[in-house]
C-alpha cells in the first residue's frame, strides 16, 4: 500500500522579540497553506509568533552525524576565534 | 431590554452551542493537528459565548452570570440556530457545517462593529478576527474535499445536503430582530444574506459542490424550539452542574 500519510514539514517561528525565524518543531499537512495553518494552530497558539515559515522536510539536508568530529571538533582547539584576547579600554560599557 | 437580553442570547448561543460541538472533537480528530485546530476554533467560540452571556446577565438583572445561563438553564430557553446544534457526522459534515456558519458570521461581525450598542460592538471587532481565520480555514477543506478525490466529493455533497435546510434560518427575522435593526442595534440580516451568497457561491463553485434541489428550510432555534440534538449536548454540558451546583475546579 501507498504511504497515505501527508508529507512532513519543518516549522520556523519569528518572535515578537527575535529578528531571525527559529526552527520550533514540525507537523504534516498537504500543501504549503496548510502547513502554515496548521503551524499557527500548533505551534502560536501562546502568542510565540509574528511570522511562520514553512519548509517540506524533504528540502532540508543535514549534516552527517558520524561526520560530527570532523566537521566540528577540528573548531575546538582554535580558541583565538574568539574575540576574547583584547583588553577592554576602562569606560566602555556594554561589552 | 427585553429584547436586547433575547438577541445577545442568540448570538451567544449560538457560539456556545457550536463550541460545544466542536470540542466534542478534541481527541477524535483525523489528524493531529487538525485536532487542535478544531479545538482553537471551540475555545475561540466559548470564549464569545462567556462575553456574550456574560453581557446579556447583566442586561437580564437577576444577578446571574455567563456560566449560570450557559449550564443551567432548559433546553427550550436556548437560542441557538438548529445549525449548530446538528451532530458532528464525519470530518466533512463537520467543516461543511462550519462552513455555513462561519460564512454567516463574517457579514454578520463586520456589520455588528457599527452597532449603535457599544458592548456589542466591541465584542464583534475582536470576534471578527477570529471569525476570519475559522471562514478561511473552513472554505479551504470544503474545496479540498469537495473538488478532492470521487469519495471525498460524494461524502462532502452528502453533507452539503443534509445541511442546507438549516442555512435558511440563520437570516432569522421576527420582532426581536426588527425591533434591534430599527434601533440601530443588529445588523440589517438582508445585507447579511447577500454577502453569505456571495460567499458560499464562490467556496461551492470552486469545490464543484451543487445546492441541493430540495429546499425545505427549517427554523425554529430562534424561539426555543430544537432538534432532538439538543438535549443530549445539555446533558454532557450540564450533567456536573447538576448534581454538583456550583461546583468549580
Amino acid at each position: 500500500m501507498a504511504n497515505r500519510e501527508w508529507p512532513l514539514w519543518e516549522v520556523f517561528i519569528r518572535s515578537k522579540q527575535g529578528l531571525n525565524h527559529k526552527h520550533v518543531g514540525s507537523l504534516r499537512a498537504a500543501d504549503a497553506e496548510m502547513a502554515i495553518e496548521n503551524a499557527r494552530d500548533v505551534y502560536t497558539r501562546r502568542s510565540e509568533g509574528v511570522s511562520i515559515w514553512v519548509v517540506e522536510s524533504m528540502n532540508l539536508f543535514a549534516s552527517d552525524p558520524s561526520e560530527a568530529d570532523a566537521l566540528f571538533e577540528p573548531a575546538d582547539s582554535k580558541v583565538y576565534r574568539h574575540p576574547t584576547f583584547y583588553d577592554v579600554p576602562d569606560g566602555i560599557e556594554h561589552m | 431590554m427585553e429584547h436586547l437580553f433575547e438577541y445577545v442570547l442568540r448570538i451567544g448561543d449560538d457560539s456556545l452551542i457550536l463550541g460545544q460541538r466542536l470540542a466534542e472533537w478534541c481527541g477524535h480528530g483525523p489528524i493531529l493537528e487538525e485536532d487542535i485546530a478544531m479545538t482553537n476554533i471551540s475555545l475561540d467560540l466559548i470564549g464569545q459565548a462567556t462575553t456574550l452571556l456574560d453581557y446579556a446577565a447583566k442586561i437580564e438583572g437577576k444577578g446571574k452570570n455567563a456560566d449560570q445561563l450557559a449550564f443551567l438553564r432548559f433546553d427550550k430557553d436556548y437560542r441557538n440556530l438548529l445549525l449548530v446544534e446538528q451532530p458532528n457526522g464525519d470530518f466533512g459534515m463537520t467543516m461543511m457545517r462550519q462552513f455555513f456558519f462561519d460564512a454567516f458570521r463574517k457579514p454578520f461581525f463586520e456589520a455588528l462593529q457599527h452597532s449603535k450598542d457599544e458592548q456589542l460592538s466591541a465584542i464583534a471587532e475582536k470576534s471578527l478576527k477570529e471569525t476570519r481565520y475559522h471562514l478561511k480555514h473552513s472554505s479551504e477543506w470544503v474545496i479540498r474535499l469537495g473538488d478532492g478525490t470521487e469519495e471525498s466529493h460524494q461524502r462532502i455533497q452528502e453533507s452539503l445536503d443534509a445541511l442546507y435546510r438549516y442555512t435558511d434560518e440563520l437570516f432569522y427575522s421576527d420582532e426581536v430582530q426588527k425591533a434591534m435593526e430599527s434601533a440601530g442595534i443588529a445588523p440589517k440580516m438582508d445585507d447579511v444574506r447577500s454577502e453569505w451568497n456571495k460567499t458560499v457561491d464562490y467556496v461551492l463553485n470552486e469545490a464543484t459542490l451543487k445546492i441541493p434541489d430540495n429546499q425545505w428550510k427549517f427554523e425554529g432555534g430562534r424561539r426555543g424550539m430544537h432538534s432532538e440534538h439538543l438535549g443530549y449536548i445539555l446533558a454532557d454540558m450540564q450533567y456536573m452542574q447538576r448534581a454538583y451546583p456550583g461546583l468549580e475546579w
